[in-house]
């Protein structure tokens, strides 16, 4: 199993305080008439990693792919900076500074990995910033620079990961999703992407990440939830959690 | 490679399987190369050869008839571009093979014709003539626009997440309803209408090849119209929406793109594009018909599939040569009786031995 290589100061036992950037209440989901996501509440304060984490089908993704709008959720309540989500089309949802890096990677494979980044900042306007950001993804991930004229689908596994975050990070948002993160990546590239992700936090975007590599994901996140078979199980802060024995048996292997 | 990606990417796969229809479409495999296939390959090429030694030999007997039939066959052909892009636009971003494109195109023969002959007696070549002409053209593309626009909304968007065959069947069904329409008796009615042109039958000689005034017209038009098309898809905001709406639309939603919006401009473009090609054949034949539109819907079809389905070049390059081939049938080899049979011959022995056409790629991408 693979672990960031600097773990981060030990955070405060306490969870920082002030208003939610993202809350989600009680939300309910449903593929036709099989409930994915049953109850689950959520809170992300600006500034933080809020981790998600669980087994196969326990409703992370169906959460994310909710809070984007490319779900509708039967019931509940997403508020996000105070204003209601539920209802709105994906492609507002963006607007309002939610960019999310889906599960999969689901990049634009004919596509060069410029014009990848390019429709990352299909909203924007701002030719200046626009670029600063382009700059900003390819010093995050070197690599995406050496291969900046490849199209996008002949890339391996982590570049294609790597373009799908920094695809999200143009559009400039105040909270990034990140989907799965880890999938199918080699371990020396799970770091490399967690390292990166706390870095994003620490230039001030906050993250919403659903992983099932839990140890890695527990090691960077500030505040974390675990989910269960579309129910919310347990939450507490991220580092504390890595000491719980129930947490350890169930998703870390011990 | 770690232990951890074999066990997770096959229950991730199932998962998304499960969990959204385009991934479904995705992951649709095409099939693998044959060693048979090697022969077949070898078997096309010689057909095709077999092609190149007949053109060779008839240009040699008969130049200037082939040049004649050749002037004919690029007019013709660029018609069949105009309404092979309609297919293969609609084709390329959801998938659809739009049966009614065909019919979509009659309709705007017979209303070009209208404007043009009916309200403004168009007959010769006049200055107020060119200005009715160019306002039936305006109309015609406007109007095959919106219907389009219009069918998109009412059908084939509820049928977007439905199985393939039911927007398949719905086209065919609008295909139906737009041949009533056409067949009314203040549209085209039951049989052949004539109406009268800006040029009839004047052309001009080069040499001694009769080139038609018409021929000139519809490349004027056609050409520039094409232009648009390539600048529209390559280098606008638009047209970079619609490549990503045709590549991953949950991908493009989370760009903050506008799916319904980007489909419904597509079926636009496409429908306006169709508008064109009306009001062209139509001063160019002179002749409306309600059933026109199976026909020259056929060959337009086999024009996006011959430069491979999906392609905008394709279906351009594949409308030339659909138009240049059936012209020089024409003259040399079977005669006007046998067109249709040379086009369904070219569509079944490209299903056989190029599937993906000239232009296409047959490789998977997605991964």
């Amino acid at each position: 199993m693979s672990t960031p290589t600097d773990a981060a100061p030990a955070q405060p036992g306490v969870r920082k305080s002030g208003e939610d950037l993202l809350t989600i209440e009680d939300i309910h989901v449903y593929y036709g008439n099989i409930a994915a996501v049953k109850g689950v509440s959520i809170s992300v304060k600006p500034g933080e990693i809020v981790t998600l984490i669980g087994s196969n089908g326990a409703g992370k993704s169906t959460t994310l792919r909710t809070v984007s709008g490319l779900l509708r959720p039967r019931t509940g309540k997403i508020t996000f900076q105070g204003e209601s989500l539920v209802g709105v089309p994906g492609h507002k949802v963006v607007s309002k500074g939610i960019c999310q890096s889906p599960e999969g990677r689901r990049i634009f494979p004919k596509m060069s990995v410029e014009e990848n980044l390019e429709l990352g900042a299909f909203l924007r306007n701002d030719k200046a910033g626009i670029a600063a950001d382009k700059e900003r993804v390819l010093d995050l991930f070197p690599r995406l620079k050496e291969r900046i004229a490849q199209k996008a689908g002949t890339m391996s596994g982590g570049e294609q990961q790597m373009l799908a975050v920094g695809r999200a990070l143009m559009g400039s948002p105040k909270l990034l999703l990140l989907d799965e993160p880890s999938m199918g990546l080699a371990p020396v590239l799970v770091d490399l992407i967690f390292d990166t992700i706390r870095t994003i936090r620490d230039q001030g975007t906050t993250v919403l990440v659903v992983e099932q590599n839990a140890l890695a994901a527990l090691r960077i996140g500030d505040y974390a939830y675990v989910l269960e078979s579309g129910h919310l199980k347990q939450e507490g802060i991220a580092r504390e959690m890595l000491k719980d024995d129930s947490i350890v048996k169930a998703y870390l292997g011990g | 490679m770690s232990l951890r990606q074999n066990q997770v990417l096959p229950a991730a796969a199932r998962k998304e399987r499960f969990m959204t229809t385009s991934a479904i479409a995705a992951s649709e495999v095409k099939p693998h190369r044959r060693p048979q296939e090697v022969a077949a390959n070898s078997l096309g090429l010689l057909l095709l050869a077999a092609v190149g030694v007949w053109l060779i030999y008839e240009l040699i007997a008969h130049p200037q008839q082939f040049a004649s039939l050749l002037v004919i066959g690029v007019g013709n052909g660029a018609l069949y571009a105009l309404i092979a892009l309609g297919y293969t636009m609609v084709y390329g971003i959801i998938e659809l093979i739009n049966f009614s494109h065909g019919d979509l195109f009659m309709l705007a023969t017979v209303l070009s014709g209208i404007v043009a002959a009916s309200w403004f007696s168009v007959d010769s070549f006049t200055f107020a003539a060119v200005g009715a002409v160019a306002l039936a053209l305006l109309i015609a593309i406007v109007v095959a626009a919106t219907v389009n626009v219009a069918a998109e909304r009412v059908a084939y968007r509820r049928l977007r997440r439905a199985p393939k065959l039911a927007p398949l069947i719905t086209a065919v069904g609008l295909s139906f309803m737009y041949q009533w329409v056409g067949q009314r008796n203040f549209m085209s009615g039951s049989a052949p209408k004539q109406w009268s042109t800006m040029f009839g039958n004047g052309s001009f000689s080069i040499g001694s090849v009769r080139v038609p005034y018409t021929t000139l017209v519809v490349l004027a038009v056609t050409i520039p119209l094409l232009l648009v098309m390539v600048y529209l898809v390559q280098r606008t905001r638009a047209g970079k929406a619609m490549r990503a709406v045709a590549q991953d639309q949950d991908a493009a939603r989370l760009m903050g793109i506008d799916v319904d919006r980007t489909i419904a401009f597509v079926f636009a473009v496409g429908g306006g594009l169709a508008g064109a090609a009306g009001l062209l054949y139509l001063q160019s034949v002179g002749t409306s018909n309600y059933n026109l539109g199976f026909r020259l819907g056929l060959i337009a079809f086999t024009a996006a599939v011959l430069g491979g389905i999906g392609n905008l070049q394709g279906a351009v390059l594949g409308g030339f040569l659909i138009g240049v081939l059936l012209s020089l049938n024409d003259g040399f080899l079977l005669g006007p009786h046998w067109s249709m049979t040379v086009v369904f011959t070219v569509l079944i022995t490209l299903m056989v031995f190029k599937p993906e056409g000239i232009l296409g790629t047959a490789t998977t991408e997605k991964v």
